[in-house]
């Protein structure tokens, strides 16, 4: 190993910069879409879970149990190997037609972070005095309306710290897209890797975009919290 | 559903999920899972007590760049940490390093950085009065860290291990990867080797994890009850 030739110009132009690029976009492109899914699914788990109605509850609860306690990969391996029995055939039909790959990797990690996201959500809702609840419902609203105009605009402004760090944690996560051949940043590394045995050079890149965006986002978060949650706290 | 299911691709290949070829070969699946989880916890717990302890040290010189390596292992996914050590090991030993060694190291590594902010905020969680207390009756620094503060911070955090041990044993997964014949990895071979039945062994192996997994998140949130209740008395 002491031979070992730098040559960081492998990935900083020419060809496997693009790869490595187009990894990048496709991490953000994944993170993205994911995290919007996820924050709707999530959303709508977590007012399931908190409602009177038990089949409701019920579902929510084994949804966030099994979901959690489930590892992302074989979740992935699941929508993607195994999820053709289970689905209609004009969803099975549709899910060929665009980059199926793509389509299971974003469900996966949207139903799994999904799960984490409802969680979040509901200490946010739990942390509203529950006074504001019954106010709502005294004043003539149903318990959804409740939800939607008295309860959840004020959680979610709390929760926006940990949806931030959820998002942050669907882009890492994003990253076992490249079993089932997701050309993510990871991948396009490995790629970069055994087309030209450059692997310190090539893991580097990815690793300094990882951190540029995971630091990045904790700085947002720290910001947010200064100004908007806590603007009167002395320092 | 009987024509739709055939789960008798799992009955057929049970003990090759459960243990791989072991006696007669290493040890695999479920078997290989639980002792890749097990070991890497042993070790993170004390990966993270040290990098827990050192990121509290007031020598600024210790403490910032062991937070910065903290910092930055959490913010790397965990598949990139275990492909630098895929990579690193063998350059560092000068040997090759068997894989399912450098999956241990990779989760140790990741899970420690982990486990660091748990032990954090368990000795910042001890009030304050106990340090000064422990001070004033002449114990060093050291003494009371160890006589007074960890003991008292080991047994608030056990609930938050427990739960990075479920996290663990979800981790472990990626030890397909770098081809460590694991549960997962176990369950791609049949899958690859039957092609027909996809759908029954990954509902079969998320059922698997589940029961291991729910059963310490229970564990961990029956201790979070039990430690509370000691607590208010």
């Amino acid at each position: 190993m002491l031979t070992y030739q730098f040559d960081w110009s492998v990935v900083t132009s020419g060809k496997y910069f693009e790869w490595l690029v187009s990894g990048c976009k496709v991490t953000l492109q994944i993170s993205v879409v994911g995290i919007v899914l996820a924050f709707i699914v999530g959303l709508l788990i977590a007012v399931m879970r908190m409602s009177n109605f038990r089949p409701a509850r019920w579902f929510a609860l084994a949804y966030l149990e099994f979901f959690r306690n489930t590892p992302l990969l074989v979740q992935i391996f699941f929508w993607y190997f195994g999820s053709y029995k289970i689905l209609p055939t004009a969803v099975n039909d549709w899910l060929n037609s665009t980059n199926f790959e793509f389509a299971a990797a974003v469900i996966a990690l949207t139903i799994y972070t999904s799960a984490f996201i409802a969680e979040d959500i509901r200490s946010g809702v739990l942390s509203i005095p529950k006074e504001q609840m019954e106010a709502a419902r005294s004043a003539g609203f149903s318990f959804l309306r409740s939800m939607q105009y008295i309860i959840l605009p004020q959680a979610v402004r709390i929760t926006v710290p940990p949806l931030v760090n959820q998002f942050l944690n669907l882009a890492k996560n994003s990253s076992l897209a490249m079993t089932i051949g997701v050309m993510e940043l990871t991948y396009q590394a490995r790629q970069v890797e055994s087309y030209t045995f450059k692997g310190f050079e090539a893991f580097t890149a990815a690793t300094v975009v990882y951190l540029v965006l995971s630091s990045s986002i904790t700085a947002l978060v720290h910001l947010y919290d200064k100004r908007v949650l806590n603007p009167n706290r002395a320092v | 559903m009987g024509e739709l299911f055939n789960f008798n691709v799992i009955t057929d290949n049970f003990t090759y999920f459960m243990i791989g070829r072991y006696p007669h070969g290493p040890l695999g699946g479920l078997g290989l899972t639980i002792y890749l989880a097990v070991a890497s916890c042993i070790l993170s717990f004390f990966g993270g007590l040290v990098l827990g302890l050192l990121s509290l040290v007031r020598n600024p010189f210790i403490s910032y760049p062991v937070n910065l390596f903290i910092n930055a292992v959490r913010g790397l996914p965990l598949l990139m940490v275990i492909f630098w050590m895929y990579f690193l090991l063998p350059a560092l030993m000068g040997r090759t390093v068997p894989e399912s060694q450098t999956v241990i190291m990779g989760l140790t590594l990741f899970t420690s950085a982990y486990m660091s902010q748990i032990v954090r905020a368990g000795i910042e969680g001890i009030p304050a009065g106990q340090t000064e207390a422990a001070i004033s009756t002449g114990l060093k620094h050291w003494q009371v860290m160890l006589y007074i503060v960890l003991p008292q911070g080991l047994r608030n955090m056990i609930p938050s291990f427990v739960n990075q041990f479920v996290s663990l044993i979800k981790d472990t997964s990626l030890a397909f990867i770098v081809g460590v014949s694991e549960l997962t990895h176990v369950a791609t071979q049949i899958n690859n080797r039957t092609m027909a039945y996809p759908t029954e062994i990954f509902i079969f192996i998320a059922v698997l994890y589940f029961f291991l997994c729910y059963a310490f998140t229970s564990l961990s949130r029956w201790l979070e009850r039990r430690l509370a209740w000691r607590k208010a008395i």
